[in-house]
């Protein structure tokens, strides 16, 4: 193990280092404890220069405010209205893309595969102009299943990349003495690769949850009223009205961070997973 | 029909397979790329009639001062984004011991990568608030004068990347804890009875073992320095005089925002970045094409 076990080192050292675990890490959250501690603070002490000082109570009335006065809950409902569909079309494409690149060998397999990976690191920008004019003309602009459509095409690309690698390193021989059966591909396919899959849908659900309630420039870009924003175009206009407010401002950061957030500790282990695919062989 | 599929169940089956995935992504990831550099060359609005003029959108781009300022920026962003990498391998290093309550501590300092970028700029704009942010505050204790970082041409860019590498480190960290899990313990005790130890170990024994982590760690790092579009727009949107503008933000400004809707123009800024990006995508391709054919 590297470095060596501070156990056993001395005794100074161990506890320097207990000492140091906390104040590293609240050195490095700093800026997020600010943040969450201005949230609860009343605007009356902002008023009167009470920046960092003890809150003179616990104002949970400024997330009360911001339910109240701006269309939050709509803001977040939304979010979830193109998140759990993205999530769930992404997932079942990229396991029928990820299955057909890993178990079957034809001439155009690593070409393809290789196109679903470089599709994914291309600049949001080149396929901005073009892909607000195809929703337009779909006359789906600033519809939830507009928005949902393009991130699953996208998130397909990375997708494709992880359940390929995964069934890749699937034991072979199950799929081919299931072939040897004459059992047919797409029983193949449900019956087997399927079953095998669950800690990879798993991991990759979390992920791309994560990166889709996150995402703010197709928001931008494929929504525009309070109707259909998620949360993260929603804030983001918000801060324009809120010149300044910032006990308003944390609030509403604090919230849009939560689900994530959660499903962070809840699904940590497969979180992981998904996020170090290929850093571990 | 029936014996025709049996006989040729096996070839036609990955096409089935492939079928909605690649569509869907041909449609609105593959295509578009190519729509995007045909419209590079004409003048639209996005609403009338278009007019091809050839290569005069880059024409133009090579003498406008906002694109150097942009491109200036990008260069910067890239280079510092860098620093995510040792800053996480430091972090993991430092974090990889088998305490009690580790593993709390591992996932809090990886907290950042989760939040939105979005809750991460207006988290640093608050912190570097003029009069009322942290920063702010302790700049002004320790030298008796307030710097409003997000204000100064000189210093915003910077303000902004220090935001972005934030969560990116965070993400660094966790590749290395992985790969740190994963080095030979073997290899470590044997270097160690050969006198091995500190930097001499990280360098020649534990750095060679984490190579695949670094590789993940350099795509993302990149990827994420050129991507900067959610930062400069909720912490600056490009402000002030432009002076924090990347292509990425440079680019949605001409086409989208009520800076005028040139659509063949903003295309070329996004043919540009693009090209960039290219370069490194044909790098890790290379890369991981040798591996897959090497196993």
């Amino acid at each position: 193990m590297f470095p060596r076990p501070i156990q056993q080192t001395s005794q100074t050292s161990q506890w320097l280092y207990t000492i140091a675990l906390p104040v590293a890490l609240f050195l490095w959250l700093f800026p997020l404890i600010g943040v969450a501690v201005t949230s609860l603070r009343p605007a009356s002490d902002l008023a009167q220069g009470n920046y960092f000082g003890m809150p003179s109570y616990i104002a949970f009335e400024n997330y009360a405010d911001v339910f109240r006065n701006t269309p939050m809950a709509r803001y977040i409902l939304n979010s979830f209205v193109v998140t759990i569909p993205t999530v769930i079309g992404a997932v079942t494409l990229s396991l029928m893309t990820g299955f057909a690149l890993a178990v079957y060998k034809f001439r155009s397999n690593l070409i393809l595969f290789f196109l679903f990976v470089a599709g994914n690191f291309v600049p949001f920008q080149i396929l901005m102009v073009p892909v607000r004019d195809l929703t337009l003309d779909l006359g789906m602009y600033n519809t939830w299943y507009g928005l949902a459509l393009f991130h699953i095409a996208f998130q397909t690309g990375f997708c494709t990349l992880f359940m390929r690698n995964f069934i890749k390193a699937l034991p072979f021989e199950l799929i081919e003495a299931a072939r040897v059966e004459g059992v047919a591909e797409w029983r193949i396919f449900w019956y087997i690769v399927l079953p095998l899959m669950r800690p990879a849908i798993a991991a990759l659900s979390v992920l791309i949850f994560t990166f889709i309630w996150n995402d703010f420039f197709w928001a931008t870009v494929l929504t525009s009223s309070p109707e259909t924003q998620p949360i993260t175009a929603g804030l983001s206009s918000l801060n324009g009205q809120w010149v300044a407010a910032w006990h308003l401002v944390s609030a509403g950061s604090i919230l849009a961070a939560l689900p994530p957030v959660a499903m962070f500790f809840l699904m940590q282990k497969h979180f992981i997973a998904g996020l170090t695919l290929g850093a571990v062989k | 029909m029936s014996t025709y599929w049996k006989a040729n169940q096996r070839r036609l089956a990955p096409w089935l397979f492939l079928a909605p995935g690649l569509l869907m992504f041909a449609v609105y990831v593959i295509i578009p790329i190519f729509q995007s550099i045909w419209i590079s060359f004409y003048d639209w609005d996005g609403l009338g009639e278009a007019k091809w003029i050839g290569t005069a959108n880059y024409v133009e781009l090579t003498t406008d001062p906002n694109m150097v300022t942009s491109f200036k920026n990008n260069l910067i962003w890239l280079a510092l984004y860098m620093l995510a990498v040792p800053a996480g391998l430091f972090i993991a290093i430092f974090l990889n011991q088998t305490v009690r309550g580790i593993r709390l501590y591992k996932s809090l300092f990886f907290f950042p990568f989760v939040i939105s970028q979005v809750v991460v700029g207006l988290i640093f704009s608050w912190f570097y608030a003029p009069n009322f942010g942290l920063l702010y505050n302790v700049i002004e204790w320790a030298t008796g004068q307030g710097v409003a970082i997000l204000a100064d041409p000189d210093l915003v860019t910077y303000g902004i990347i220090a935001a972005g590498l934030w969560p990116q480190i965070a993400y660094v960290m966790i590749l290395y804890l992985t790969g740190l899990n994963n080095v030979a313990p073997d290899q470590i005790e044997a270097a160690r009875l050969d006198g091995a130890k500190g930097w001499r170990m990280l360098w020649y024994v534990i750095i060679p073992q984490l190579r695949p982590a670094t590789f993940i760690a350099v795509v993302v790092t990149v990827i994420g320095a050129l991507r900067s579009f959610d930062l400069v727009s909720i912490m600056t949107n490009g402000g002030p005089f432009g002076s924090s503008r990347v292509l990425s933000y440079y680019m949605y400004e001409k086409a989208l925002s009520e800076y005028g809707y040139r659509m063949g123009y903003g295309a070329a800024i996004a043919v540009v970045l693009f090209a960039i990006m290219m370069v490194f995508i044909s790098g890790f391709i290379w890369k991981m094409w040798r591996d897959e054919n090497d196993r």
